[in-house]
């Protein structure tokens, strides 16, 4: 029974890492990157290691993603700001 | 014929790789059964030294050394990361008019944040203490510790986490979590049992006051791994989330 729970949560975690380089889009790319952090996650409870599970989901499902989101959104405003300043400058 | 070189390199080499790695992966020993010349001189080990979890007892007492090193790329990492986030002179002009705008928080997003604050708390603060007991320590359960200020964030608002970090709290809970580490192991040398080696009473296994000094290192690896983790990603949600005062407003 283990076992296969196991088997399945590789399987999983081979599927999941194959869509995170698969996924274009880096703003999906995060989405998808936290879903294979909870799959990861879970496989290392299934190691019975709950304490690295509870780390890796912490780090791989939350705080991962969540920075790439942020610096995501940081980048978009500036590259927005510079084109609103350039379209202010074309009419002189 | 020159463009598909690198496809058949690539065919070749990781044809070998799948049947090489696959037979080094079918050699291997079965998971928690056989026994090992390393694992059993490991657990012996830490027997010796009253610990109950042979995993802490390899990475903070056979390996400490080791675990000084992680501990120091953490700290140079998160140094690193605050240094290329700060704010520069010319963009704080730049985006003079600036402010953190208001959260728009969902009263259930809110109200999971206020039930599990405190629920997260009791684990992490449980998952250090008792990393020599049970599955766990300082690393695992700083980074418990640290998504619970996360939650603080969603259930309270930027301004709570704002207010400290800027208090100066977190710059020096991760300088004294890892002069904290240090300073264990050199008194290990003032103790005459040598650099990180055990100098406090072993006590009695799996009692709380057990395993000598790797309570304390789990604890001083704690507050430097949550106060990185929390200064890291601070640093990015201050980038992010500043607004231009208008829209603020």
């Amino acid at each position: 029974m283990n076992a296969w729970i196991l088997g399945v949560l590789l399987v999983l975690t081979a599927v999941t890492a194959t869509a995170v380089v698969l996924t274009r889009d880096p703003g999906r790319q995060a989405a998808v990157l936290s879903a294979y952090g909870l799959v990861l996650g879970m496989t290392m409870l299934a190691l019975a290691a709950p304490d690295v599970a509870l780390s890796q989901i912490g780090v791989g499902t939350a705080a991962v993603p969540l920075i790439v989101v942020l610096a995501i959104a940081r980048c978009e405003r500036a590259t927005n700001r510079s084109r609103e300043r350039g379209d202010r400058s074309e009419p002189r | 014929m020159r463009r598909q070189l690198p496809l058949v390199l690539g065919v070749l080499g990781g044809a070998a790789l799948a049947v090489t790695g696959f037979r080094a992966l079918a050699a291997l020993p079965g998971a928690g059964h056989v026994p090992h010349p390393y694992g059993e001189r490991a657990v012996a080990d830490a027997f010796h030294h009253d610990t109950a979890n042979a995993v802490v007892a390899v990475t903070l007492d056979q390996r400490g050394f080791d675990t000084l090193g992680e501990e120091l790329i953490l700290l140079a990492a998160a140094i690193g990361t605050v240094l290329l986030l700060r704010r520069l002179t010319a963009e704080a002009e730049e985006d003079a008019p600036h402010e953190y705008g208001p959260g728009e928080i969902f009263e259930g997003v809110r109200l999971v944040g206020y039930v599990l604050l405190p629920v997260t708390l009791l684990v992490g603060g449980y998952v250090v203490l008792h990393g020599h007991l049970s599955p766990g320590g300082g690393f695992q359960g700083g980074t418990v510790l640290a998504s619970a200020l996360y939650l603080a964030y969603l259930a309270a608002d930027h301004r709570t986490l704002e207010r400290l970090r800027t208090a100066g709290l977190l710059d020096t809970a991760e300088g004294l979590g890892a002069f904290g580490y240090v300073a264990i192991g050199l008194a290990g040398l003032v103790a005459g049992s040598g650099f990180l080696a055990d100098w406090l009473p072993t006590g009695t296994v799996r009692d709380l006051r057990s395993s000598g000094t790797l309570p304390l290192l789990n604890v001083s690896i704690a507050v430097e791994v949550g106060a990185a983790f929390v200064l890291v990603v601070a640093k990015f949600l201050e980038q992010a989330i500043l607004v231009p005062r208008e829209e603020a407003s």
